[in-house]
């Protein structure tokens, strides 16, 4: 019989503190997540000193639901993996802290992660990893797109010049009144509404595969400003629609760019953004038109915001290359993949 | 009993190891770095000096506030973590207590203070009786002026202590005179040997619910409670 591989992993890279036990680098045995979204709503925003009280708040308790969820305890565990960046410094040091104490107390091997391999690597539960594939990572902090040569093996050729897309739907939400996290709501709205303002998108026709969101997000604001100050009223569906046209056109440009360049088999979409319906069905008629032989792997939902399990998943692959680290291990809140 | 003790509240950091009321090893680190680098090393070199294993430990003593909010909640959650996995007692005790325990031989009001930035503390009262150190002013976050002003009230000799006290002497001693009385650099900063002895008294709490005593608000909090109710708001965080 093989043995079963089983990961306690650890994930407080922002806010949400989550703990999920893994077997075999594919099956989620656990994945609790407690989300500190009502709590940041308040301020419009996550404030991190507030993120970081919640997390010690919520930490033991969230590794003792995710084990008794998998019905393990602490003998049967293989290794303990933890986020160590990119993140908030504060919330990433009690996933770290817990961690590797949990590791010492009972002789665990740690496995430190980079948040962003856990985005790519939440794709594993869908179905096995082929390389080289590329990932096009979007969230609240990131906009990426990554190259895999092999397993484990990470390398930025195109990123964002200035806002994340998921900081640009935050921060157009606002002007909207609509609460954080707003691109929910945005896509919602989107889908009800037509592109009628044509909001510019940066697609100079230079090789380069970066993004840029500060232009669209001036003239959204600009529109909307300049629509108050005459007294209009202007449709908000549309406005919802115009500006996530706008975005998705960039992302499905810059990506159909991407693969042109790095032909791969599987384009793996991450982050919290990849639950937006608007740039799923946009990238998938792209690629039926463009990269037919391209397989689209967009994890559901609630793996691809920030969870506990797509971090076990990319500490499988860590630990087969034996990459651990001590009980010094700290927090990297800039943290990044090396570029191509 | 195998009490481990941590106190990571300000600079200094400092962890014990006492076994039946005997401390064993003690090690205080005053190097600014950062503390979440050094502490397990820290824990794992002085249980190891003392042939320890940690599921060998009854219980974790930790100085659990008030301090650097990042700092305190590096040994708290740390303690907090061993407790719950090893299934050991866990104790809280207040860093300032922590600090008030270095001054032994006195039977002046003892009173440990850190900078709170602002020209505002993190204060309480201490006073040995029998043996045994009582907190006679609970723990605040206040402004200085404030803080002298009841001392004065009090018409009695006070001893202060803690790292950031110096920084504070000459107002003090103009608002209280004579009755002012300090310590010296090494009774200034926490030794967990202290910690060991005051947490190996107190009664255990749950590692689950177990927080930091941060006795300030964030100011985002503050701000937004001016104009919300928090009952209508929570629950804050949800397991999803
Ligand atoms: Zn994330």
């Amino acid at each position: 019989m093989q043995e079963r591989e089983l990961i306690l992993a650890f994930e407080s890279s922002c806010d949400e503190t989550s703990v999920a036990v893994i077997e075999n680098g594919d099956t989620i045995l656990s994945n609790i997540i407690a989300t500190q979204i009502n709590s940041h709503k308040r301020f419009g925003g996550v404030v991190p000193e507030v993120a970081s009280r919640h997390h010690v708040e919520q930490i033991t308790e969230v590794i003792n639901l995710a084990l008794a969820e998998a019905k393990v305890d602490y003998p049967d565990l293989t290794a303990v993996a933890v986020t160590y960046g990119p993140g908030l410094v504060g919330s990433l040091l009690i996933g770290v802290t817990a961690a590797k104490t949990v590791a010492y107390a009972h002789s665990l091997p740690l496995i430190p992660v980079n948040h962003m391999a856990g985005h790519i690597y939440a794709a594993r539960f869908v179905k096995p990893l082929q390389y080289p594939l590329l990932a096009l990572v979007v969230s609240g902090g990131h906009t990426e797109l990554v190259i895999m040569k092999a397993a484990g093996d990470f390398a930025i050729i195109g990123d964002t010049r200035d806002d994340a897309a998921g900081e640009a739907y935050d921060k157009i939400g606002r002007v909207l009144g609509i609460p954080y996290p707003a691109g929910k709501e945005v896509d919602r709205l989107a889908h009800l509404g037509q592109d009628t303002f044509h909001f510019p998108r940066a697609m100079d026709d230079s090789s380069d595969l970066d993004f840029s969101f500060s232009g669209l997000k001036s003239a959204f604001i600009n529109t909307v400003h300049h629509a108050d100050q005459i007294g209009e009223t202007l449709n908000r569906n549309d406005l919802a629609a115009s500006f996530q046209a706008a975005v998705v056109d960039v992302l499905v440009h810059k990506t159909c760019r991407a693969l042109a360049a790095h032909p791969v088999s599987q384009l793996v979409v991450a982050g919290g953004v990849a639950a937006n319906q608007g740039l799923r069905e946009a990238l998938s008629a792209a690629l039926a038109v463009q990269f037919p032989n391209v397989d689209l792997i967009v994890p559901p939902v609630r793996l691809t915001g920030d969870n506990a399990a797509m971090i076990g998943a990319a500490a499988h692959v860590e630990l087969a290359h034996g990459h651990l680290a001590d009980e010094s291990l700290n927090a990297v809140p800039g943290l990044n993949f090396a570029h191509a | 009993m195998k009490v481990l003790a941590l106190d990571t509240s300000n600079q200094a950091m400092s962890v014990a190891v006492m076994v039946d009321g005997q401390l064993m090893a003690e090690e205080l680190l005053n190097r600014k770095k950062t503390h979440s680098e050094q502490l397990l090393p820290t824990i794992s070199r002085l249980l190891q000096a003392n042939a320890l294993a940690p599921s060998d430990l009854d219980r974790v003593a930790v100085a659990d506030g008030p301090g650097s909010y990042t700092g305190i909640r590096i040994a708290v959650t740390t303690a907090k973590t061993l407790a719950a996995t090893l299934n050991l007692e866990l104790v809280g005790v207040s860093s300032l207590a922590v600090l008030a325990a270095n001054v032994t031989r006195t039977r002046n009001l003892i009173v440990p203070l850190m900078d709170a930035r602002r020209q505002n503390v993190f204060a309480g009262g201490y006073q040995w009786d029998r043996g045994q150190l009582v907190n006679v002013l609970v723990d605040r976050h206040l402004a200085l002026s404030q803080l002298l002003d009841q001392l004065r009230l009090l018409n009695q000799p006070v001893t202060f202590v803690g790292a950031d006290v110096p920084q504070f002497r000459a107002t003090i001693e103009e608002a209280l005179g004579s009755a002012a009385h300090f310590v010296d650099a090494i009774d200034a900063l926490p030794h967990a040997s202290r910690l060991a002895q005051l947490g190996g008294h107190a009664a255990p709490v749950s590692p689950i619910t177990f927080v930091p005593r941060y006795l300030r608000l964030t100011e985002a909090e503050t701000n937004w409670l001016k104009t919300h109710h928090a009952e209508r708001h929570a629950p804050y965080v949800e397991k999803v």
